[in-house]
């Protein structure tokens, strides 16, 4: 029932949404839970486990029934409170949980059957027969749970992920933050005062009296006011810190958009990672419900989010309402309500015998209620004072039995909070979390001068951990009386009182757990399942356990809490993720060539995240493997043209560069002449293989390595870690060039002509040898030149400053077209290196040795290097070792495939006689059948043997016969010329 | 002969500009990696003194001196913008081009730091980040060097052949940040 329609003082506009469909009016500023409770709706959404129909408990971020799920296709969000979700207008909202209509949901069958569903059920019923867990029960089951589901469609309105600073980080715009927030920035530290809520104030209000001259109601709001205007304080309504992480490292989780219509722009949620030097933690508390028989109907709530929907919302969720109170708090709030529109008949029933009535209400002293009734809504309890039991018309119970202090976010980093005996509560531990310091009600401090004086103060000790010398403004006049209370963990009467509502965990099921030998905090929450819905158990923990401390004849302190782990508030995957979708998971690395290449048709394929060409597909062909059949014949045949710009280039300088070298490869570097290039082969430490390349040396103190395109960047960091760990005694420098250089391979036998007609001085073998390199200009421009070759073919590899990468390539291939030839991409490029021989990291791949792939010759005798040592290890030179060998099917037809097992034609293919592996394969038009790169055990000791090939995940067995790795011109003649 | 037609990293991928955050590109200059030999700093920003009114920066400096600046761009590492190292310094220092290695792009505006605040993992507020900073971190998910020559204005080096994931994930930043305002959502900071 609405009773006023004003929204923080100002009339607000009435705002349509629908409701399972049903057209409903709130007011702007409502969330979804109050502008229902002002259209005396109350039947919200059904239990978890036995369906049972559910309303509104809180008006707060920690609600466990009213969840629902929010909008439609891709942008719809299960599990969505709706105490937090803001009403705007076409907002669709759907009840969850319920097969049928809300009021006649089918599934409500399992509340009859509850006896057989308590504790344990699962675990219990679903033993047997054992077959059945993962076809039948499983299945069955999880589509029985969970609450609402996700649309499953892709897209939808974005959210992003957002990083900020700042000296103090305020937790919590409650009277406690705010002080804070305003000592820290009058002491002129750079503030962020983070709010869960859409508004400040917290649980202050007219229960609290006056802070100085402004009603406690109307202070946080004014002091927010005057917090906007400092420029060093950044308010950050309807954002909950999450989590918090070493170092002042805090999550945090901004409905951005939520509570406006979704649009393409407005990012939905923002995921904050903020970083403090300081903060304090102003999070409240939690009002503490009671145990009794039917407590969860629809219709019993919080006693404070009755005041806070009456305050902030101008609803009274009810129109005869009770409340059940253990303290004097709750009288407080009531007495004021009482004086409020729509609160006449107002009734407190308090276990206390000597409890006193503060207001305008009728109180039952020494009394409990011990049972409800209404099936789709509260309509009557029962009282039981002494002997005698009383029933009353109630359509609203609030629940009053005490405080729990928010102290989730200082256990973040492993700390256990410590019980209060005196106060009943569990408190931060001091210390919790270095630089975090709690104030107010998540300290345990419940007076309005008691929170803005530990406000004050931990802002204060905040800024002396800074270095600053702040003063302390005197503190305007509150009330410091916290007031008394009696704990009430369950009244003792028969029938299910619920803890946990979110999950349907009762007193019973604590008992029946501690009863079964499940007496850890830990193994109770698993084997009831309480504190693990959406809300974390935040309304159930701290009962729960005292609960089962009773159960056990524990204490509640060695009972002690599960564990409080991030985050505080759920948080969407989509504002996690956020920005990693599409184009943003990674960025793409594109070479110079790539407009021309995608002009010739070619699709494009990731190497690590640059996109290289695949194939490119002339007239006529209809399959990739013509293209790559004629590529390969024609850089055989005439000449072709690559792009080779990602792999790895550095440029090494200074007097110490060949020395260096020489540390980081296994062969001998330093006396490499000027103008010439040496194939070398480094090693890990630990004897393995890591990268193979060539390094030319353009000066006596200049070198440039290439490295393969999958390891440049491992490279370049193992050549930092030994040049600063291993070598510091070094004079060398090197840095990335790879960028600098736009760099093409042009190979084949014309490759000499070609060059030669876009080099401003011709070249020849005796200025240009194989492996020879040097200084050329390019149309003028000066470029590099290195006669290298991954083909087998004469080839050229040409570098030009990137600026010029396009032209020069395309001029390349269009001057290669006019000699026969063209553009080759990466199917060819894999064939003419399988031909010969030529080893990539599917080859060198993390495992093997030099030893393995034959290259055992390359570890040079005569000095030191990275990995020599442990690659003389003899488990590493044992020749019954994997080891490369080709292969090539014995029927010229048999298919070859890469990751398929290598057995002998003899044994079963198991695995204990698997005898190694196929690591690359291509089809060589030239030889007219496929061939393989392997890893054989005895490798090149068993030339000429026939062997099983066994791909069982594709369903292909090919007898095999094994070759030397090199298909194609052994001798080398055609690449040397 | 024929001639080679110099292409810059972002051909036609900017400016852009949405809400009041324009992104351009730099006017593409030389770029120079000066690496001190071992034990060589002091000499090396002795020699950069003289020829180019330039010291060698601390971590996270960038100077300038008339259209020549360096900023300093990792261990032992300093990038001179806008001029050709003098020969003199090779005595002192490797000389390595990175002219052509980096896409230059340039944020400004009002809401600048909040647009790189969705991106770069460091403080850029002017206490942190004030005018002739240099800060090596990451865009997005790539290595960049940020540099602040006061204002509202950043620079942003990343590698060329990022260049168009650079524009995207500005761009996307650029818009969540404008619609912030356009939505009357709350702009922290």
């Amino acid at each position: 029932m609405r009773v006023s329609s004003t929204w923080q003082g100002e009339s607000a506009a009435s705002v349509t949404f629908t409701f399972n469909g049903q057209r409903v009016t709130g007011r702007a500023g409502d969330t979804v839970a109050s502008a229902l409770l002002a259209n005396d709706i109350r039947l919200v959404g059904r239990s978890f486990k036995y369906h049972r129909p559910r309303g509104i408990l809180t008006a707060g971020s920690e609600e466990p029934n009213a969840l629902v799920t929010v909008g439609t296709g891709p942008d719809r969000m299960p599990n969505v409170r709706a105490t937090v979700q803001e009403i705007y207008q076409g907002l669709e909202v759907v009840s969850q949980n319920h097969i049928g209509p809300l009021h006649r949901d089918l599934m409500a069958v399992n509340d009859v059957l509850h006896p057989f569903l308590g504790a344990g059920f699962y675990y219990k019923t679903f033993m047997w027969p054992r077959s059945f867990w993962e076809r039948v029960y499983e299945p069955l089951i999880r589509r029985a749970a969970g609450l609402g589901a996700l649309s499953g469609e892709a897209g939808g309105a974005t959210s992003e992920k957002a990083y900020a600073f700042c000296d103090v980080l305020v937790i919590g715009a409650g009277i406690t933050g705010i002080m804070a927030a305003l000592t820290a920035a009058e002491a002129g530290a750079d503030v962020i005062l983070a709010e869960d809520a859409m508004v400040a104030g917290g649980q202050t209000g007219p229960q609290d009296g006056q802070i100085g001259d402004l009603a406690a109601g109307d202070w946080s709001q004014t002091r927010l006011d005057q917090l906007r205007a400092i420029p060093n304080v950044r308010v950050m309504l309807r954002t909950a810190v999450t989590g918090v992480y070493d170092d002042g490292s805090f999550a945090a989780l901004e409905r951005t958009g939520l509570h406006l219509p979704p649009g393409p722009d407005l990012p939905r949620e923002t995921f904050w990672r903020i970083r403090a030097k300081q903060a304090v933690l102003a999070t409240g508390a939690l009002e503490r419900p009671i145990a009794f028989p039917g407590n969860d109907r629809p219709g019993i709530m919080m006693t404070s989010a009755i005041a806070t929907y009456a305050e902030r919302f101008g609803v009274v969720p009810g129109r005869r309402i009770a409340v059940f109170a253990t303290c004097d708090h709750a009288h407080r709030t009531i007495a004021a309500l009482a004086r409020q529109q729509g609160f006449s008949k107002l009734t407190v029933i308090d276990p206390r015998p000597d409890a006193v009535a503060l207001g305008d209400y009728r109180l039952i002293a020494g009394a409990e209620v011990i049972g409800t009734r209404g099936r789709l809504g509260l309509r009557e309890i029962t009282i039981r004072k002494g002997g005698t039991e009383q029933r009353l018309e109630a359509d609203c119970l609030g629940l009053s039995g005490g405080w729990n202090p928010s102290v989730h976010l200082t256990c973040h980093l492993g700390a256990r909070p410590v019980w209060d005996e005196a106060r009943a509560m569990f408190l931060p531990a001091p210390g919790a979390v270095p630089g975090l310091h709690p104030a107010g009600a998540c300290n345990g401090t419940l007076s309005v001068a008691g929170c803005l004086r530990e406000g004050q103060a931990a802002a204060l000790t905040a800024l002396r951990a800074m270095g600053r010398k702040p003063r302390a403004p005197a503190l305007p006049d509150a009330s410091d009386d916290p007031g008394r209370g009696r704990t009430l963990w369950a009244v003792a009467a028969k029938g299910r009182a619920w803890l946990d509502f979110a999950n349907d965990v009762t007193t019973k099921d604590v008992k029946q757990a501690a009863q079964e030998g499940f007496t850890s905090v830990e193994h109770m929450k698993r084997y009831t399942t309480q504190g693990m819905a959406p809300d974390q158990g935040k309304s159930s923990n701290i009962g729960a356990l005292a609960i089962l401390a009773d159960a056990t004849g524990r204490t509640i302190s060695t009972t002690g809490t599960t564990t409080f782990r991030p985050p505080f508030v759920p948080v969407t995957l989509k504002a996690m993720g956020a920005g990693a979708e599409g184009k943003g998971f990674a960025p793409e690395r594109l070479t110079t060539s790539h407009a021309a290449t995608l002009a010739r048709g070619a699709p494009m394929i990731e190497a690590g995240l640059w996109y290289r060409p695949s194939y490119f597909p002339a007239k006529g062909e209809t399959t990739w493997q013509q293209s790559c059949d004629r590529e390969v014949r024609m850089v055989r045949a005439t000449v072709g043209v690559v792009d080779v710009s990602t792999l790895g280039k550095i440029e090494i300088m200074g007097q110490d560069a060949g020395a260096f070298l020489d540390f980081l490869y296994t062969n001998t570097f330093s006396t490499l002449p000027v103008g010439r290039a040496r194939y070398g082969l480094m090693l890990r430490e630990d004897g393995h293989v890591m990268d193979d390349g060539t390094s030319a040396r353009l000066a006596p103190e200049h070198f440039v390595m290439t490295t393969t395109t999958a390891a440049a960047g491992q490279v370049m960091a193992h050549m930092e870690f030994t040049a600063q760990a291993l070598r510091p005694d070094l004079d060398v420098r090197f840095l990335s060039v790879t960028e600098q250089w736009a760099q093409f391979s042009v190979a084949g036998p014309l490759s000499r002509e070609l060059m030669n007609s876009v080099l401003d001085d011709p070249i020849d073998d005796t200025a240009f040898p194989f492996m020879g390199c040097g200084a050329v200009k390019v149309h003028g421009i000066p470029a590099r030149l290195f006669r290298i070759s991954f083909s087998g073919e004469r080839a050229y590899e040409i570098a030009v400053p990137a600026r010029y990468g396009d032209a020069l390539y395309r001029d390349l291939v269009a001057r290669a077209e006019v000699l026969g030839g063209g553009a080759y991409g990466m199917e060819a490029l894999n064939v003419l290196r399988l031909e010969k021989g030529f080893i990539t990291h599917a080859e060198i791949h993390g495992r093997v040795t030099a030893f393995d792939i034959g290259m055992q010759g390359m570890l040079s005798g005569k000095k030191d290097f990275i990995g020599k040592a442990a690659a003389g290890r003899p488990g590493l030179l044992d020749p019954a070792r994997e080891r490369l060998v080709g292969l090539k099917p014995v029927d010229p037809d048999g298919v070859l495939t890469a990751g398929a097992r290598l057995f002998k034609p003899e044994d079963p293919p198991e695995a204990r006689n698997d005898q190694g592996y196929v690591t690359s394969v291509g089809q060589s038009p030239n030889l007219g059948h496929m061939i393989a790169l392997a890893f054989l055990r005895h490798g090149p000791e068993r030339e000429g043997h026939e062997i099983m090939m066994i791909d069982a995940l594709r369903g292909i067995r090919t007898k095999v016969e094994v070759v030397p790795p090199v298909f194609f011109d052994r001798e080398g003649g055609r690449a040397r010329g | 002969m024929a001639e080679l037609i110099a292409t810059s990293p972002l051909r036609d991928l900017t400016p852009i500009t949405i809400g009041n955050v324009t992104l351009t590109e730099g006017i593409p200059g030389q770029v120079w990696a000066v690496l001190p030999w071992r034990g060589a700093t002091e000499a090396a920003s002795t020699a950069l003194q003289s020829a180019h009114g330039l010291p060698f920066p601390a971590p996270g400096n960038l100077h300038k001196a008339g259209s020549t600046r360096i900023a300093w761009a990792g261990l032992d590492q300093a990038f001179l913008l806008g001029t050709t190292p003098d020969t003199a310094l090779a005595a002192h220092a490797a000389l390595i081009d990175q002219s052509d290695a980096w896409a230059h792009l340039v944020l400004s505006g009002p809401a600048t730091r909040e647009v790189l605040a969705r991106l770069v993992p460091v403080d850029l507020a002017p206490a942190a980040c004030p005018k002739g900073s240099a800060r090596r971190t990451l865009l997005g998910h790539m290595s960049c060097l940020i540099l602040h020559p006061g204002g509202d204005t950043f620079e942003i080096l990343v590698f060329r052949s990022m260049a168009s994931s650079a524009v995207h994930d500005l761009t996307r930043a650029m818009t969540a940040v404008a619609a912030r305002d356009l939505r009357g959502a709350q702009t922290p900071g």
